[in-house]
């Protein structure tokens, strides 16, 4: 096996045990360090981020929501994170060449057509749905699918069954049969 | 410094994560479809890796749990909207991020969805709080609490039933 950062693609098996070593670690070290274990996990991030698009516009608004206070709006550790997911994933894909130009998925395209707006509005309605879901079941597959269910949290499993269950029957009315 | 470990810890995420393929919108919807199992073979084996490794830190003492409440209906409520939203989406947020990084710029509608979603969720959490988000909390749990038992046959029959699920993807070819 080659684990060259030049190779387009690494074994899923062995990617993702790397990624459970690297949640464990970061575990680890955030307790040494940081007197506070840091879980993997992203969807917070929307909702700080939000919170700080609202403040240029409402910024008493912001401060009197129970939400935005109970979660803090501040660049924080998850925050840099979820930054440098974007900037990993743009060093393996231009390493690997595999990074592609795309505006609408074949799949989608299979389904609905060429057209960048009717995706741009499919992409953005999925979007707002998953993340108002996200937040009320406490996590998305990364704070619950992952970090969750590596502890055996019981909200976790809940979760993360509920996330495969709705994405699979929906899947099967959006996209019918079709995909490769 | 909470900041820097952040972003060191994102990076080599964001780069597991593209290696792995694992923030395409055709592996994601693949999985829906049931025809290409790549995010369960590369989640599953994460959760594997991590489940052994979190019980062995925490049980030297090196490392506390932090657990996401158990509130019932939320948890199903929410997870199945998540679902819903992410056929669409085809992405999640964790991958949203990595995914326009890889130039599939389409995940920026995506991303923008999230944030408004972020903000409704926001304005409704002083409603949701006295209603769907109080039905049925159960509070922190774990498997092994509940059962009463000790974590590690617990991560032994996840691991038995990981290898079997996912022995059957390879002979199947998914």
């Amino acid at each position: 096996m080659n684990l060259s950062i030049f190779n387009a693609r690494w074994n899923p098996y062995v990617a993702g045990a790397l990624v459970g070593v690297l949640a464990v670690l970061s575990v680890v070290v955030t307790t040494l360090v940081l007197e506070k274990p840091k879980y993997l996990g992203a969807s917070t991030t929307f909702v700080r981020a939000a919170g700080f698009i609202e403040k240029t516009v409402a910024e008493e608004h912001v401060a009197q929501n129970s939400y935005f206070n109970s979660k803090k709006v501040k660049v924080d550790w998850q925050m840099l994170f979820v930054g440098g997911v974007f900037i990993g994933a743009f060093a393996a894909a231009r390493f690997g060449k595999t990074s592609k130009l795309e505006t609408v998925p074949p799949i989608w395209e299979q389904r609905f057509g060429p057209s960048a707006t009717v995706r741009a509005v499919g992409a953005f309605f999925g979007g707002m749905v998953l993340m108002f879901g996200a937040r009320l079941a406490g996590g998305c597959p990364s704070g619950h699918g992952l970090s969750g269910n590596m502890q055996l949290a019981v909200s976790g499993l809940m979760a993360l069954v509920f996330f495969l269950v709705g994405a699979i029957v929906t899947a099967r009315f959006v996209y019918g049969q079709g995909g490769q | 410094m909470e900041q820097i470990i952040g972003l060191i810890t994102g990076i080599l995420f964001g780069f597991l994560l593209q290696k792995g393929e694992v923030l395409r919108f055709e592996k994601q919807v693949g999985f829906m479809l049931l025809k290409d199992m790549t995010i369960i073979k590369f989640m599953f084996t994460a959760v594997l890796v991590g489940m052994v490794g979190i019980y062995a830190f925490s049980a030297a003492g090196v490392i506390s749990l932090s657990l996401k409440a158990t509130n019932v209906a939320a948890i199903i409520i929410g997870g199945l909207m998540f679902g819903i939203g992410w056929a669409f989406a085809g992405y999640c947020p964790g991958t949203s991020v990595g995914a326009l990084a890889e130039g599939r710029i389409h995940a920026v509608w995506a991303i923008l969805g999230m944030l408004l979603g972020a903000a409704i969720y926001a304005e409704a959490y002083p409603v949701l709080k006295k209603t769907i988000l109080a039905w049925g909390n159960y509070g922190k749990i774990t498997l092994p609490q509940v059962l009463g038992i000790s974590p590690w046959p617990v991560i032994g029959v996840f691991i038995v039933f990981g290898v079997v699920m996912l022995s059957w993807f390879e002979k199947k070819n998914l």
